[in-house]
């Protein structure tokens, strides 16, 4: 069966997610080469994509981390061929140095980089505003407002890209990766697979006078693009009244349909950036000159205000232009439709318009449904492992984390996480926090994470001499974003070949690390007397808790535990480990057969053994 | 073309998902515009997942506080904690089956006093139909189906301007082949409910 979005009809209109159609459009654009590091928002474009690639001539990798993803595509953009890289916006702090001096040396073939930021942060570590990476590197910058937008954006964004010689940074927020919306389907460029590279070290090499020619070219390449940003369809000037509002992204959605709901759509005249970096300078200056007052309605940081001030100051414009303001938008979170509609109205001066809600102060209080480890968690049944072989030191354990589904350690009853900045710090913090604290330093990363960045801090770990342990949870995957491949993988589980899986055994002994553990976290004991061993090894010393992730452990055969009349109500089970299987009855503890998935390390914490499998015959 | 606002809650499992899919494909076989949006970050790991649905002549895919038309509730206190949701004139329907946290369930919490619920929402908003559609759509022959049960529920509301064709269509499109006829049927028994009731 072909992919949904490879269908060849153009014209056709279907529903997609924002991320589909960001991927339909890099199709649409024979997108050659493409790399990733997984992360929410962005996560669905990377997995189409790499389903696509094994349909197509596609070729496309989940890689290390995203500064490898960003160094694959740009190698591929220099050899002719159109590549993307996907990532969200903290990764590009990881990509940021190639990001830096690849504007410099600038592309052959279009390149797409993907930025998806998160405010409100539904699911990161921070909500900083990529849009200053477009100010930083130079680079062109496109922002969809709407998920057809999302697709003709990316595709238009190889073209640009091809035209400027640069990559182009592609931002998008939370609300456009994650909605849904109708696409139009255009033609699908074939790929062009010709490569072709020519050796051009004083243009290619960035020797520092080879750099400074390059950046008078960036600087001419901006110049460029300004030009043509002035130009472009994807900034939109819409109205006709004296009343300004100039916004971009999914602000642009909420301003429009406040103008409708207000019903002043003959007093407001609205600008819609698209083409933001670099701005259309005069189109914005001509903008503010037909208008009385001027509000601008940005997430984030007040990134276009301070550009659109200065752009007025420079003509000599007083018009009132206001933005973040203790009395409107704020640089927190997200906005939402009614916020913006009430925002215009107070600016402007008018009755907002709203319906009449109801008081619901007197609501009893509802119970929160934070989320929780799987039933049958590999990392619960480390955590507790480690706690207890913790509580044979006589000093206090402190723990960095790291960012995983084991993140989630940090909440109550396991509260195993002290310190957590970004992907890879869990080890890097540890040589920090090891050489200051008289206390006991243990550390923990997934995988995945320890792929991504954790090696480097790992490395100066051994070098440097430092004292602490690093548990590596091993669950075979990239959990927490949708279980996708690193390079601990084994890929032929998922019947694809042209992987070399590494041994995360193997290189941490090769790094020389002088203590070194491989435990199974579902035998209780054994792991505690292996952490214990560990932890009063002087020195680092590294354990390695290897459980496969239980949402896709195929191979383990599910038997559900019960819980006998043994049962004395200690609640040790509960009160440690918290497992989401466990529920009361009467006042009783049972176990849901349907979501045990039998790993038995409640069965071998219990004090009186009262925890036993349910024989095949009851199940 | 006036817009309608749905809100769509429920517990990470119960396919909020796939339910807003089957709105959304309806909605463009029958022409009518739609946005929509969610937030599922860890939906799987028993997280609360929201959608929004908005049809007619909208350009933003969320909804704001106080500003949904139809508010469709998969579980009981989660139909509670999304009323903020919710204006006086909006409809209110929901799943009366519990699914407590896991707070709750290890005796860490307590679940709002389920007879409390019903004549709680009559007092906010203007109309409110409930159902057990767990029951229904174990009735239906697949428990999973507790989504459509509730399509159909909605359907039978007339709240959206959708027609029941175009529903019964776009669950034929959208479900797995095996599972449309059970599917087919939870909606049927979802309808009747509500029209019965």
């Amino acid at each position: 069966m072909t992919h949904k979005l490879l269908t060849d009809q153009p014209g056709k209109t279907e529903l997609m997610l924002g991320n589909e159609a960001i991927a339909r459009g890099a199709i649409e654009a024979g997108l050659c080469v493409g790399a990733t590091y997984p992360g929410t928002p962005s996560s669905e474009i990377s997995l189409s994509l790499f389903q696509i690639s094994q349909k197509t001539d596609l070729y496309f990798e989940y890689s290390t981390n995203e500064k490898v993803a960003m160094e694959v595509a740009a190698a591929a953009s220099a050899s002719g061929v159109r590549s993307m890289c996907i990532m969200k916006h903290v990764g590009l702090n990881v990509a940021a140095d190639p990001l830096m001096t690849l504007a410099y040396v600038g592309v052959k073939a279009g390149m797409v980089i993907l930025t998806a930021d998160d405010p409100l942060m539904f699911s990161s570590q921070n909500e900083q505003d990529n849009r200053y990476y477009a100010l930083l590197s130079g680079l062109p910058m496109l922002e969809p407002s709407s998920i057809d937008e999302a697709r003709a954006m990316t595709k238009y964004a190889f073209e640009l890209s091809e035209q400027l010689q640069e990559p182009v940074l592609l931002r998008t927020t939370t609300r456009i990766n994650h909605s849904t919306g109708p696409v139009i389907l255009d033609t699908i460029l074939p790929i062009n697979r010709q490569s072709h590279f020519t050796k051009n070290p004083f243009r290619l090499v960035t020797i520092p006078s080879v750099s400074r020619n390059l950046h008078v070219q960036l600087l001419e390449n901006i110049k460029q693009a300004a030009s043509l940003s002035e130009a472009s369809p994807w900034n939109i000037c819409t109205g006709i009244g004296k009343w300004g509002i100039i916004c971009n992204g999914v602000s642009f959605n909420y301003v429009k349909d406040a103008i409708s709901t207000l019903d002043i759509s003959d007093k407001t005249r609205v600008l819609r950036i698209g083409f933001s970096h670099p701005l259309p300078v005069s189109m914005i200056q001509s903008f503010l000159k037909d208008c009385e007052r001027v509000l601008i309605v940005e997430e984030g940081e007040p990134w276009l205000e301070t550009q659109i001030k200065a752009l007025a100051q420079e003509v000599g414009l007083t018009v009132s232009i206001k933005g973040k303001d203790n009395h409107l938008f704020s640089r927190l979170y997200e906005y939402d439709p009614a916020m913006v509609r009430s925002m215009i109205a107070n600016y402007f001066n008018i009755p907002d318009v709203q319906p009449p809600v109801p008081d619901l102060s007197d609501l009893p209080e509802i119970p929160s449904r934070p989320p929780n480890l799987c039933a049958g968690c590999g990392h619960r049944a480390t955590f507790y492992a480690v706690k207890q072989a913790a509580k044979t030191m006589d000093v206090e354990v402190i723990y960095p984390t790291d960012i995983g589904c084991y993140t989630l350690g940090v909440l109550p009853p396991l509260s195993m996480a002290d310190y957590l900045i970004c992907m890879g710090s869990s080890v890097g913090t540890s040589c920090g926090f090891s050489k200051v604290l008289d206390k006991k330093i243990v550390a923990f990363i997934g995988d995945s994470t320890f792929f991504h960045s954790g090696i480097p801090g790992l490395i100066n770990a051994v070098f440097n001499q430092h004292q602490f342990t690093l548990v590596i949870l091993d669950n075979g995957t990239t959990a927490m974003t949708g279980h996708q491949p690193h390079p601990g993988v084994d890929m032929t589980q998922w019947n694809l070949d042209g992987y070399t899986q590494i041994s995360i055994e193997k290189m941490v002994r090769a790094i020389g690390v002088p203590h070194v553990s491989v435990v199974r976290p579902y035998q209780v004991k054994k792991s505690i007397d292996a952490l214990k061993e560990a932890f009063a090894f002087k020195g680092v010393s590294v354990v390695i808790a290897q459980e496969p992730c239980a949402l896709i452990n195929k191979k383990r055969k599910k038997r559900a535990f019960q819980v006998t009349d043994q049962c004395k109500d200690h609640r040790v089970c509960i009160n440690e480990l918290a497992c989401p299987a466990f529920y009361l009855e009467s006042n009783h503890l049972k176990i849901n057969p349907a979501q045990c998935v039998g790993c038995a390390v409640c069965a071998q914490i219990c004090p009186e053994n009262a925890i036993i499998p349910v024989k095949e015959s009851q199940s | 073309m006036k817009t309608t606002r749905l809100i769509i809650v429920a517990v990470g499992g119960q396919g909020n998902l796939l339910a807003s899919k089957i709105l959304g494909e309806a909605a463009m076989a029958a022409n009518i515009r739609v946005g929509m949006s969610e937030i599922h970050g860890m939906a799987q790991r028993g997280g609360v997942v929201e959608s929004a649905l908005i049809f007619g002549d909208a350009d933003s895919t969320i909804i704001s506080d106080g500003e949904a038309d139809i508010l469709l509730g998969f579980e009981p206190s989660e139909t509670l904690r999304a009323l903020k949701k919710c204006h006086s004139r909006s409809w209110v329907i929901t799943n009366m089956e519990p699914l407590p946290p896991f707070t709750v369930n290890i005796g860490k919490g307590e679940y709002p006093d389920l007879k409390q619920v019903e004549p709680l929402i009559k007092k906010k908003t203007d109309r409110l139909f409930s159902l057990n559609a767990t029951d229904l759509a174990r009735q239906a022959g697949n428990i999973l189906s507790v989504n459509v049960v509730l399509l159909g529920a909605l359907s039978a509301t007339k709240a959206l301007p959708l027609t029941k064709e175009h529903m019964q269509n776009a669950i034929r499109k959208t479900v797995k082949k095996a599972f449309i006829d059970i599917n087919l049927k939870a909606f049927e028994f979802g309808e009747k409910a509500i029209n019965k009731g």
